[in-house]
């Protein structure tokens, strides 16, 4: 028979026994449903995890140290080739503290820039920190501030700011730490969103670089550089707009902000403010920066791990967090096969319905069978013809499976959510039916529903057509 | 209507079987339905197969249907023995060479007649654009055009049996084979149902053969008879 003809055959009968079959196809939308509700919440806490993750930084950030990783404590000194070169560092400095000591190489402007230069990466930023007085209303506050890179701006790290993140990578303007923004506020007694829009003053400590003596020759100034001399530290103010508060933590290493005043990048660097390291500066590398730790953005978690040998084999120190995240990926499908199961396990005791509603419909139809075979039906066209109402059952019970459980999906997300937010959590999208499980559950349910249709299928078509005749 | 399938070119009988046995196994015992048939239908015959319920005749008759295999013996179609045939090709005998009437018309209850004619049409993969004229073709041929879209049972027994003799006669065959065509009619209906069968005898050329237990209606429109007693022939009867 043609397949248009099969089709249409295979519609009147299971038009025909419209409750069975309309009962069995329920059955099977069940089970499809229980699948793609147990897949797409495993999906979703997935996303969510990883995506929580990823916006933290974590997944897609080098961190650069300058020392091997691990050189410190197993003690082997300074990996591949830092020794030689950096003959002065293996002096221990006194008054540094330990993580700083020798050997290591610095992590200088030179660095930077090589680092950026490298391929996948979106940029290479350092973490500026230094002591700061804020001065609003006449009064001061002596707190930390830190330096935000531009590029934060797409993490999800200031999703829940007040107010807005910079508008300008050079901007005059601060992001307050909610902490800072209520001590603020208490103190002048107004409320700390009034903050936003309103002028700080921030008095910092700038280094100035000392003026060259008058006598000096000039391949000193070559061999020492422009700071040659060192620096002077003063007292400076800058006055910046307050565009946001945010709360919470910095997400640990490579992550943005986490001091009580958060200020673009290039806007610090240009403040010159004094920080920590710069004692070493005048000792070690006369003329250049020199940055504690460097942070570099990989346009892809997937190159983190080529980025992180590369920096490596450089002899400075990296880590990134890829590993941890592999081994999270590795446990969710772990979890997710374990959902498999289960949803398809209502798809199984569905299938045994199909099998069921076919057998009933052999006993009913066996006259029909013997007619059919009278009139020149081969087997084959009866086996074909069962086979297509396992077919379109399984068809239409995955689509309405598929709705029924991104209904259930649903239902449990809005549970959830009034859930969270009665319990002053955010709302989260634990829920996820991407359009390949739509299709692959539809697929999977006409694969079951077809093997459950090859039993009765095969009976149907061996059934003698001279005793089919004879049963009314 | 046009010719019928001409597969019937050669010398062949229409029908031939040699030495055709049919046993079934009852318990510990076999039943021997057929026990070695032979004969011979020449195209555009009318033979009737008489016998006794029970005598096998209904048996032989399935057999020459390509409904059942014989235990043993050869029964040749247009000189093709049915007996080495694949299922399939079986099946396609089925579609295209015969035709069969039941005696109880067999018209599937939730199809229209329509529907029902054109059944042997999709089996046998004929176009769709040319079912429809056939099927008002042989529905005209046995007076039905006009209800086409009733259901049987809508239909006396006589219009049911009309219209199971439009859907034997659809996919044009050679062969008619009819169980009892009458058997459920009355005997004024009956004759209706005889007189189509002996118009597609005698104007389209088929090869007719019936089963019946009235030898009033074997006498009146066979050709020839036969009679058949506990699975064998007992007599080559001839016309009137």
């Amino acid at each position: 028979m043609k397949t248009r003809d099969l089709m249409e055959l295979a519609g009147r009968n299971l038009r025909e026994a419209m409750l069975r079959n309309a009962l069995t196809t329920i059955g099977i939308a069940v089970g499809v449903a229980s699948l793609v509700a147990m897949l797409s919440l495993g999906i979703g806490l997935q996303k969510l995890v990883m995506g929580r993750l990823q916006s933290s930084g974590l997944f897609d950030r080098v961190y650069v140290t300058p020392r091997p990783v691990g050189a410190s404590l197993s003690g082997r000194g300074g990996g591949r080739g830092g020794r030689g070169r950096n003959q002065q560092d293996d002096v221990p400095t006194p008054g540094l503290p330990p993580q700083l000591q020798p050997p290591m190489k610095p992590l200088t402007s030179t660095v930077r820039k090589q680092l950026a230069a490298m391929p996948n990466i979106v940029s290479v930023f350092p973490e500026l920190r230094f002591t700061a007085d804020l001065r609003y209303g006449g009064t001061g506050h002596v707190t930390s501030a830190s330096s935000v890179p531009f590029e934060a701006r797409g993490t999800g790290q200031f999703d829940n700011i007040t107010g807005s993140f910079f508008s300008g990578a050079n901007a005059n303007e601060a992001i307050l730490h909610t902490d800072l923004a209520q001590q603020l506020a208490d103190q002048g007694n107004f409320k700390p969103d009034d903050l936003i829009g309103q002028e700080v003053t921030i008095r910092y400590p700038e280094r100035k670089p000392v003026e060259a003596p008058p006598n000096q020759r000039p391949q000193d100034i070559v061999a020492n550089g422009e700071f040659g001399q060192g620096f002077t530290i003063q007292s400076a103010d800058v006055k910046v707009k307050v565009v946001g508060i945010v709360s919470g933590e910095s997400a640990g290493p490579g992550g943005f902000g986490g001091a009580r005043i958060m200020l673009p990048l290039e806007l610090v660097e240009r403040l010159n403010a004094v920080q920590g390291f710069d004692v070493r500066e005048v000792v070690a590398n006369p003329g250049e920066t020199i940055y504690p730790t460097l942070t570099m953005l990989v346009d892809n978690p997937n190159h983190v791990q080529a980025v992180e040998d590369a920096v490596k084999q450089l002899g400075f120190g990296a880590f990134s967090l890829f590993d941890a995240a592999r081994n999270l990926q590795l446990v969710f499908r772990v979890f997710d096969s374990f959902l498999l199961v289960f949803g398809s396990l209502a798809l199984a005791v569905a299938s045994l319905g199909i099998v069921n509603t076919l057998v009933m419909a052999i006993l009913e139809r066996r006259h029909e069978i013997g007619v059919l075979k009278a009139l020149g039906a081969a087997d084959r066209d009866v086996r074909q013809l069962f086979f297509t109402e396992a077919g379109v059952m399984g068809l239409v019970g995955g689509i309405l499976g598929v709705f029924l459980g991104w209904g259930i999906g649903q239902l449990i997300n809005f549970a959830l959510n009034k859930w969270l937010v009665s319990q002053s959590l955010t709302p989260q999208k634990i829920w996820l039916v991407p359009l390949w499980l739509v299709a692959s559950a539809i697929a999977f349910s006409i694969l079951v529903s077809l093997a459950a249709g090859l039993y009765p299928a095969s009976r149907a078509a061996k059934l003698d057509p001279v005793k089919a005749l004879r049963y009314e | 209507m046009p010719e019928t399938h001409t597969d019937s070119q050669t010398n062949q009988p229409a029908l031939r079987t040699a030495e055709v046995t049919r046993h079934y196994a009852m318990g510990a015992a076999t039943i021997r339905a057929v026990d070695g048939v032979s004969l011979e239908i020449a195209h555009g015959e009318f033979v009737a197969l008489l016998g006794t319920s029970g005598s096998g005749k209904s048996t032989l008759l399935n057999l020459l249907a390509g409904l059942d295999r014989p235990t043993s013996g050869a029964i040749l179609a247009h000189g093709i023995n049915l007996a080495e045939m694949s299922g399939d090709e079986l099946a396609q005998y089925r579609s295209l060479t015969v035709g069969m009437v039941f005696q109880s018309f067999n018209l599937l209850p939730r199809m229209t007649l329509e529907e029902n004619v054109e059944l042997p049409l999709r089996l046998a993969e004929v176009d769709r654009g040319d079912r429809a004229g056939r099927v008002q073709e042989a529905l005209k041929r046995v007076g039905l055009a006009a209800r086409l879209s009733h259901r049987p049972a809508e239909l006396s027994g006589g219009e049911q049996q009309r219209a199971s003799l439009a859907r034997a006669l659809v996919n044009r065959p050679t062969i008619l084979l009819a169980d009892e065509p009458t058997g459920n009619l009355d005997s004024r209906t009956g004759e209706e149902i005889m007189n189509f069968i002996q118009q597609f005898n005698q104007e389209l050329g088929m090869t007719v053969i019936m089963v019946t237990h009235e030898p009033r209606l074997a006498e009146r429109y066979a050709a020839r008879q036969f009679h058949m007693k506990d699975g064998k022939l007992s007599a080559n009867g001839d016309a009137q």
